[in-house]
Order: C-alpha cells, then sequence, then structure tokens
C-alpha cells in the first residue's frame, strides 16, 4: 500500500495548451459522481472526447501555463489519475490543481520548457525523485521545479489520504 | 506585511512571515457544500476517523444542486445531513435556509476580519471582502483540516489593485474587475494574493467587494482581500461579535507590485467566450445575439445586483427571443426583493425567478444551454461547457449590461436605462 520511494513515470505525451480548466478536465455535470472510475470515463470530456479511452497506464500530459485553472474540484486530478495519467508536466498550475492533484496521488511537475520541445506522441519519462523531465524520443533533458520535502512525502506515501490514515486510521 | 502576510502569521503562531516561507497554519473557519462535501466523507471513511476537531469551526452549505434534482443527488444530500448531525455541525444550511455559500458566510456574519478560512470551493476568496485570508482548497484537504484544524500554506506574494477615480453610471465593481482580469490575464495573479485599494474600492459598500475579491481566483490568486475599514467593522458586528482585532497591511508593507486603475475611464465591460480575460468594452460586443440571461450567482446574485436589474426592467419585457433566469444570492436576500416588490417586477418583465442556489453558473443543475446556443451572465466563469453545451458561448457582465441584453436580445449598453 505505500511506496516509499517515487517511481520513474513513462509513458507517451499528450499536448494541451494554455489555461486548460478544470470544467473541461472534469465537466460539471459529473460532479455527482463519488467513484472514481465513473469519473474517470469523463476525463478531459470537455476538450478532446473519448480521451481517457485513447491513453495507457502512464501517459504523459504536457501542457502550457496555469493548468488546472478555475473550481476546486478534485474530482479534476482523480479523473486525470484514475483514467491512467501517470504524471501532468506543465508551464505552471493553477494551485488548487496543483495541490489537490498531490493530495490525491497525481504527481505534477513544473517544468516550463517541456511545453515547447516535447511533441505529442513522444516517449517521455517524470523522474521526480531526480528532478528530471526526459523525452526519449528527441533524447533531452530538462529539470523539474523541485517542491518541498513535505510534499515529496505526501506523494510517496501515495496522497494525503494515506498520510491521515496514519495519524487517524484505526491500526492493523 | 501586508494584511495576509499578518493573518498568515498570526495563524501560525508567528511574530512575521515572508513570501515564500511554508506555514502550517490554524484554520479558524472551514466550509464544504453538497458537491465537494461527498468526496470529504469519502475520504474520512478511508482514514477510519470522522470526528471533526471543532465542529463550530465548520460550515456546510447545500447551493449547488438545490433542491436535489435527481436521486443520485438526494442520496449525496442525505448522506451529507446525515454526517452534519453525528458530527455536531450547528452552522448547517440546508434547502431553504441558506443560499450560495459565500453569500451566507458573510451575510451571517460567520466569516470576519482576521480570520483565516477555507473552503472545497474555488470562490471562497470572496470572503476578503471583509478583511479574512480565505483560500479554496480541495475535497481531500478539507477532510485534513477537519481532523486536524490546520493546513500548509505558501506564504503568497502581494499585488495591490489600486483603483482611483470615480465609476461612471452603468459601471460597477463587476466592470472593475472584468477590466482588470483582462489586462493582467487569466494567470496573471498566478499563487499571489491580490489586494483591492484606493479610493473606488473604500468607497465600495461590502456586497461590492465581495464582486472584487470573488474574482480573484479568475486571475490565479490564491486570494482576494481588502483592508477592513469602519464599514467593514459595522456590518460585521451588526451580524456577530468580532473574534480578532482586525488587521491592515502596514504602510510600508512590500508588494510584489502595485497595479493601478482608473476607473473613470471605464465603459460596461464583458469577458467574452471562451477566457475571462477576453475582455471588451460593451461598445464592441454590442448586437451579439443573445438566448439567455442569467442574473445571480456568488459573484452577482445580491439585493443591489437584482435592484438595479429591476430598475432596468422596471415597465419594460424581455426580448422574445430571449429567456432571462434570475437568482437570488441567499434567502435573506430573495426575501427582501420580494418586500421591495423587485421579484414581482422581474416576473412581469417576463423573467423567472428561482430559488437561492448556484443554478445555471456551473452547468450541474438548471438553466443548461444547448448547442450553439449563446448566454450572457453575471456569473464569474465563461470556459468551454461550463454552462452545458461545450458548443454553447458564455459572455460575462454585470447585473445592469445583463438586464439591458434581456430587454434587447443582444448584448445591449445599459448607460441608456440608466439616464
Amino acid at each position: 500500500m505505500r511506496s516509499l520511494s517515487l517511481e520513474v513515470i513513462r509513458g507517451k505525451a499528450w499536448k494541451f495548451g494554455d489555461n486548460v480548466d478544470t470544467d473541461v478536465i472534469l465537466p460539471g455535470k459529473y460532479l455527482i459522481l463519488t467513484d472514481p472510475h465513473e469519473i474517470a470515463k469523463h476525463a478531459m470530456e470537455g476538450i478532446a472526447p473519448g480521451f481517457s479511452s485513447k491513453i495507457s497506464k502512464g501517459d504523459v500530459i504536457v501542457a502550457g501555463r496555469n493548468f488546472g485553472c478555475g473550481s476546486s474540484r478534485e474530482h479534476a486530478p482523480i479523473a486525470l489519475k484514475y483514467a491512467g495519467i501517470g504524471a501532468v508536466v506543465a508551464k505552471s498550475f493553477a494551485r488548487i490543481f496543483f495541490r489537490n492533484s498531490i493530495n490525491v496521488g497525481l504527481p505534477v511537475a513544473e517544468c516550463p520548457e517541456a511545453f515547447e520541445r516535447v511533441e505529442e506522441g513522444d516517449l517521455v519519462e517524470v523522474d521526480l525523485a531526480n528532478g528530471v523531465f526526459r523525452d526519449l524520443t528527441k533524447g533531452f533533458e530538462l529539470k523539474i521545479t523541485p517542491y518541498p520535502e513535505f510534499l515529496m512525502d505526501i506523494l510517496k506515501s501515495g496522497g494525503l489520504v494515506q498520510v491521515l490514515k496514519k495519524r487517524f486510521g484505526r491500526h492493523g | 506585511m501586508t494584511i495576509s502576510e499578518k493573518i498568515l502569521a498570526r495563524a501560525s503562531g508567528k511574530e512575521r512571515v515572508e513570501p515564500g516561507e511554508y506555514v502550517n497554519a490554524k484554520i479558524d473557519l472551514a466550509m464544504f457544500h453538497d458537491l465537494t462535501g461527498p468526496l470529504t466523507l469519502k475520504v474520512l471513511e478511508e482514514v477510519g476517523f470522522d470526528k471533526p476537531w471543532d465542529p463550530e469551526k465548520i460550515v456546510v452549505v447545500f447551493d449547488h444542486q438545490v433542491p436535489a434534482e435527481s436521486v443520485k443527488t438526494a442520496e449525496l444530500h442525505k448522506i451529507l445531513r446525515s454526517y452534519v448531525k453525528k458530527a455536531g455541525i450547528r452552522k448547517f444550511y440546508d434547502v431553504g435556509r441558506g443560499g450560495i455559500a459565500h453569500q451566507v458566510l458573510v451575510e451571517d456574519g460567520l466569516a470576519q476580519p482576521g480570520m483565516l478560512i477555507v473552503g472545497a470551493d474555488s470562490h471562497t476568496c470572496t470572503y476578503g471582502a471583509v478583511g479574512a485570508f480565505a483560500t479554496g482548497i480541495g475535497s481531500t484537504e478539507m477532510a485534513a483540516a477537519m481532523l486536524t484544524g490546520e493546513l500548509w500554506f505558501k506564504v503568497p506574494e502581494t499585488i495591490s489593485f489600486k483603483v482611483i477615480g470615480h465609476l461612471g453610471r452603468g459601471v460597477y465593481a463587476k466592470d472593475v474587475i472584468l477590466h482588470i482580469i483582462g489586462e493582467i490575464g487569466v494567470d496573471g495573479a498566478l499563487y499571489k494574493a491580490a489586494e483591492f485599494t484606493g479610493p473606488v474600492v473604500e468607497r465600495m459598500d461590502i456586497g461590492e467587494r465581495m464582486v472584487l475579491t470573488n474574482m480573484a481566483v479568475e486571475m490565479g490568486a490564491k486570494t482576494g482581500i481588502v483592508n477592513p475599514d469602519d464599514k467593514t467593522i459595522s456590518y460585521v458586528t451588526q451580524r456577530a461579535s468580532l473574534r480578532y482585532s482586525p488587521v491592515r497591511s502596514d504602510p510600508d508593507a512590500q508588494y510584489y507590485s502595485i497595479v493601478e486603475v482608473d476607473a473613470s475611464a471605464l465603459e460596461p465591460q464583458v469577458a467574452c467566450p471562451h477566457s475571462v480575460d477576453n475582455v471588451k468594452p460593451v461598445s464592441e460586443v454590442e448586437g451579439v445575439p443573445i438566448d439567455q440571461v442569467f442574473i445571480g450567482s456568488c459573484t452577482n446574485g445580491r439585493l443591489e445586483d437584482l435592484e438595479v436589474a429591476a430598475k432596468i426592467l422596471s415597465g419594460r419585457k424581455v426580448h422574445s427571443n430571449t429567456r432571462l433566469i434570475v437568482i437570488p444570492a441567499s434567502q435573506k436576500v430573495y426575501l427582501e426583493a420580494l418586500r421591495r416588490g423587485i421579484v414581482e417586477t422581474i416576473v412581469k418583465a417576463g423573467g423567472v425567478v428561482a430559488n437561492p442556489n448556484c443554478g445555471p453558473c456551473l452547468g450541474g443543475h438548471m438553466g443548461l444551454l444547448a448547442d450553439g446556443e449563446k448566454a450572457l451572465s453575471t456569473s464569474n466563469r465563461n470556459f468551454v461547457g461550463r454552462m452545458g453545451s461545450p458548443k454553447a458561448e458564455i459572455y460575462l457582465a454585470s447585473p445592469a449590461t445583463a438586464a439591458a441584453t434581456a430587454i434587447e436580445g443582444c448584448i445591449a449598453d445599459p448607460r441608456k436605462y440608466l439616464r
């Protein structure tokens, strides 16, 4: 249940532009869903219908500025995670989406140059432990903006729920 | 220090904090609603412990899908009600008891100067209008806040928006904030606190200030905030006793930048599809045919919003090609609008007045748009698919512009109706 190290995420790159909002990541009409697998079926439906059936586990979204802007709905990172997205790499993230992603255990990485250099379909790697993003198709690597240790710890634990479980949950 | 730094310092037990610093801060108030609450309860269930650290500091408001429009929603409401009872949460606003959370928390004096408030809703930043540091979080963090009473924060840098001059006829707080977002962009204040100052803001009442702070998140800000003054203190103390002595930014506070906005130069503003920063003066978009006008939401569903709409609609009819939906932000607003004849004026003009709730704003409940339709709304977001079909288009404007548009059936300048 508890992974103590962050594995390297490897998959195909899917590109999206600037200001991808949470309404297109998971439209409002699906907010009454609570089963993550049901939510995942509608990932990116507002901008790329059928997205969740096209992707393979571990694929990576490479986006522009302000990814995840708009509403605080945690359904958005849940949709991406359960659809199989391994990580989101963007020039910048909207802050609530950034926090939510780490809390639900979806790795997010700020890498300002990735968007311009990666092409859709490239095989890419996100190596959070070493702070590196790699494009294996094109053969280059870029630095990921590091985040504080306590956030890495939440990700390593598999999300905030696991941290809370450790503190408050019934053991055994 | 800025007001935001002072509040975060106090809440984290420090003398002072610097932008960029991470703090663990104690939460004064935590709010969740009927759409973000169910995921929070799921997390609590998974954790195996659901007793809140202090039920008196938790507020639960049903406002998004109210009253329940489907069996699925009815079931979610039922689960939330049963948790509220079990957890001993007394600040619970069920159907017919409150209205839109961001209106209710201010209106009832729960949001107060100097408080650190979190809410499982992005427009939680609205409470900055009364001098609180308030910001949106997700459902899992809400569970963490409920169990521990604290959360981590990165102390934001602050951008000061100084609004000078005078608002002209037919120009409102909504036009000011749309103009600001148009200038700075939807990520122009990313991770920052947006502090609104200057003579125009000082002259605004609390409701108008709420329009500014509400939309701070639309430029990426962590919060929008206004330094509390005599108006704030008088507003809050009429409703509750003050929990903290209010704090204000020091004269020598450090800002990331200071943006000066001359309100005198503004005409009514319209945010065009599909981005809140695609803002144009109304004169550039006049005449665009509109299928549906919506007046309401946590941005513009207050009494003064309905009042100006009624003033414009009085003795006139909604255009035959257009439908008008008006939703008061709270039961209190609704009742006062009834007393003042505002509801009657709107109904006589051919508008529909619905019960207080978020309505068409988030496209989950009522008043949705079909393929190819165009709406003009007083709410805060015009993203693709926000109000229904992804093939619909949404324009954002003030209640006055919305009312004028409803009459003409196409985007219209409200100033000619306000002579």
